[in-house]
């Protein structure tokens, strides 16, 4: 149950055992969001670089708090107002930032392999948090354990993804690591959102929703960007949303009365979710984005945190 | 001034000469071929003793980046390249900056070979005006200049009406146009072949239907207008198919393919390494599989390296954002030579051949042969020489190899050129 890796760079790379490993401790550590001091020494003296080249909310702000919790020095870089908006290249911004000895750099970037470039370029610990189509770790983390607490267990479970998976890091990841813990998945979309080979990474294909949800554990729906659209990938929203929204209708119609609806956000209400479903019983995407933090803790935790560190 | 080289393994797949043999060179010109020549006075003497003797080679599918972009390479250093890879000539491609798309730049080139060359240039004139791909450039002209095909290569002409007229138009002057086959609306914003590889990394992929719609339109057009059309770095098992199928009906279609696109696939893209990034891109096995067989077969007329020299800066960032293309005069025959030569995949002579003998029959250049009379354009091969591909010691400016660090066994020894040695290992 160790973890003796330098990088967090995809899920792909990680054997069962790791991705528990990382699980069980943002479990362990998801008490400290209740206390009234929220703050633990592990990380002191430690910096925490958020390298950031696309928007982000959710993700960047969970990193900040996960490091500050941790007490770590935690530093946001964004690609507007630095040396990048001046024509800095990426390779030579992570250099400058490498001179200044950060302990992790958190990089987000809409180029895949992004945080595998900056692992061969730093000497630092890398946090891939989002690199293009490519991966998204510490999403399918905490939807893991956002799936194992209101389930109980991964073995047998099995999961519907559902929209733009062709674009999607978030499947990819979610992919990877749910197959490695047992669950079986099926992504569903438009034939044009849906990768070439999609079925060589080891997932079922359906081309209607009520197919990809019908009797699943769990449905996981994806943001639909308005780009797709202007790219010829499909008519109109509205005939998306048609189709492929999940309305409470639907949902009832071939969903099971237990499933619980996840989405990575930021939702496109009345698109892919009815505002009903979104904010329905069946969702639990607050508890995703809460636990964005314990498990964005545990992975600075874990490749920063000195080995015998005293989290709790 | 004359030279003898001395019992050397002699391969002429023009003349059918596979035998160890004496080659002699006098004032730039093959003299005499055949077991223990009498040679004259003062000639001086090689000993060729378990080396290859072969023409020259000719890659007819290089950039040299002069003028514009010297930074990446230039007609002295591009040269060099040649010369230690076993070229005694190249054609580059007109996507210089200026474009070689009128006479003047044409010059320009042909006086830099001159003046900084080590090999024969021979240069490719553009198809269209800039490269735009709107109206054709002064073609007569460029034919007249020197330039030995025509080519937009880089970019493909997407107009089809512009491109027909442009195979029309040169008929006359027996010089190919050359077809960067790339259907730009299916291409668009790829950066890695379009496969099981593309979709678990996440890079947009560029489909194997991207070339082969384009190679399809090309056939059609050069069997409408009689043209000799020649399709640049074929990579995919379809473009094959098609020009397998074309050659038995009598079109006047020929075909490259380059050293990477026979030895890798796009696994190699999983290392993120953007010297694995090229136009056309890496493909599959099964692509691998039909383009080795097609080059052995003869449907594939000639191997050219598209030799494209990039900048440390232009490689080392996001992949998707890197630019394509990587240098290839220096490993070509080493790796060709290891991988399909002494592995039985190929034979020596038709590697040997479509890198000589089939390229100048094709674009009609001096050389590929060692007729007696021909110029003295030669290559020696030392068949059991080991090396491991050193980028840090290439003669190009550029080191944006995905062959560096690859252990291999046969290396160019000697570069001779109208019979000077040009370049020895």
């Amino acid at each position: 149950m160790g973890w003796t890796r330098k990088h967090l760079l995809t899920i792909r790379e990680l054997d069962g055992g790791e991705i528990l490993t990382l699980i069980d401790t943002a479990a362990s550590l998801q008490e400290i969001a209740g206390r009234e001091i929220k703050k633990v020494p592990a990380l002191r003296g430690k910096t925490v670089v958020n390298l950031f080249y696309e928007n982000s909310t959710r993700t960047r702000t969970s990193f900040e708090i996960a490091g500050k919790w941790l007490s770590a020095d935690v530093i946001n870089f964004s690609a507007s107002g630095s040396s990048a908006a001046k024509g800095e290249s990426f390779v030579d911004t992570a250099r400058n930032i490498g001179a200044m000895s950060p302990d992790v750099v958190v990089v987000r970037h809409s180029s895949p392999g992004a945080a595998a470039l900056l692992a061969r370029e730093m000497s630092c610990a890398i946090v891939n948090a989002g690199d293009g189509a490519h991966e998204h770790p510490t999403q399918a983390l905490l939807d893991l354990l956002t799936i194992r607490e209101k389930k109980g267990h991964f073995e047998g479970l099995s999961v519907a993804i559902v929209g733009d998976i062709a674009h999607s890091r978030v499947a990819r990841s979610n992919i990877h690591g749910m197959r490695k813990l047992g669950m079986t998945v099926t992504v569903g979309g438009p034939p044009t959102l849906i990768p070439p080979y999609a079925q060589e990474l080891g997932c079922k294909v359906a081309y209607r929703l009520d197919d990809a949800i019908r009797d699943v554990d769990v449905i996981m729906m994806l943001r639909l960007q308005q780009e797709r659209m202007h790219a010829g990938l499909i008519p109109s929203l509205r005939e998306y949303s048609r189709y492929w929204g999940l309305s409470l209708d639907k949902l009832r119609a071939h969903a099971r009365s237990d499933v619980l609806i996840m989405h990575p956000g930021p939702v496109n209400r009345g698109v892919e979710l009815s505002p009903e479903v979104a904010d329905g019983p069946y969702s639990v995407i607050l508890d995703q984005v809460a636990k964005g933090v314990a498990v964005r803790m545990a992975v600075l935790l874990l490749l920063a945190g000195s080995k015998s560190a005293e989290a709790a | 001034m004359s030279l003898v080289i001395r019992g050397g393994h002699v391969l002429d797949p023009a003349n059918s000469v596979d035998a160890i043999q004496d080659l002699l060179i006098q004032d730039g010109k093959i003299a005499g071929l055949g077991p223990k020549l009498a040679v004259p006075q003062g000639t001086t003497v090689l000993d060729a003793a378990g080396k290859i003797v072969c023409p020259g080679f000719i890659d007819m599918h290089v950039h040299l980046r002069e003028p514009g972009y010297e930074y990446k390479e230039t007609v002295a250093s591009g040269t060099r390249a040649a010369a230690a890879g076993g070229f005694t000539a190249v054609c580059c491609m007109a996507n210089t900056s200026p474009v070689n798309d009128n006479r003047s730049i044409t010059d320009y080139i042909l006086a830099k070979a001159r003046t900084d060359g080590v090999v024969r240039v021979y240069p490719i004139g553009a198809v269209t005006r800039g490269l735009e791909g709107k109206e054709l450039a002064e073609l007569a002209e460029l034919a007249e200049a020197g330039c030995v095909g025509f080519s937009d290569d880089g970019k493909c002409v997407m107009n089809a009406e512009l491109y027909r007229r442009a195979m029309e138009y040169t008929l006359p002057f027996a010089a190919p146009v050359i077809s960067h086959a790339e259907d730009h609306t299916l291409s668009r914003g790829g950066a890695m072949h379009e496969g099981v590889i593309s979709t678990e990394l996440g890079l947009r992929g560029i489909p194997a239907a991207a070339e082969d719609v384009m190679v399809a339109r090309d056939l059609v057009l050069a069997e409408l207008t009689g043209a000799h059309v020649h399709i640049a770095h074929l990579s995919t098992a379809g473009a094959v198919r098609l020009v397998r199928d074309a050659k038995a009906r009598g079109v006047r279609v020929t075909a490259e393919v380059t050293p990477h696109h026979l030895l890798l696939t796009d696994e190699a893209v999983r290392s993120w390494d953007a010297n694995t990034k090229m136009a056309p891109p890496l493909r599959t096995k099964r692509d691998t599989e039909a383009l080795v067989e097609a080059l052995a077969d003869g449907t594939v007329d000639c191997i050219a390296t598209d030799h494209a020299p990039h900048a440390v800066a232009d490689k080392e960032g996001e992949f998707d954002r890197a630019a394509n293309g990587i240098v290839g005069l220096e490993t070509a025959f080493t790796v060709l030579h290891d991988r399909l030569v002494r592995r039985g995949v190929l034979p020596l002579p038709t590697l040997v051949a479509r890198l000589s003998r089939d390229p100048a029959r094709l674009l009609n250049l001096t050389g590929g042969s060692l007729t007696v009379g021909a110029a003295a354009d030669v290559t020696l091969i030392d068949p059991g020489a080991t090396v491991t591909i050193d980028p840090a010691r290439f003669a190009s400016k550029s080191r944006n190899t995905p062959f560096a660090g690859w252990t291999a066994t046969g290396s160019p020894w000697k570069t001779i050129v109208a019979g000077i040695i040009v370049w020895e290992a």
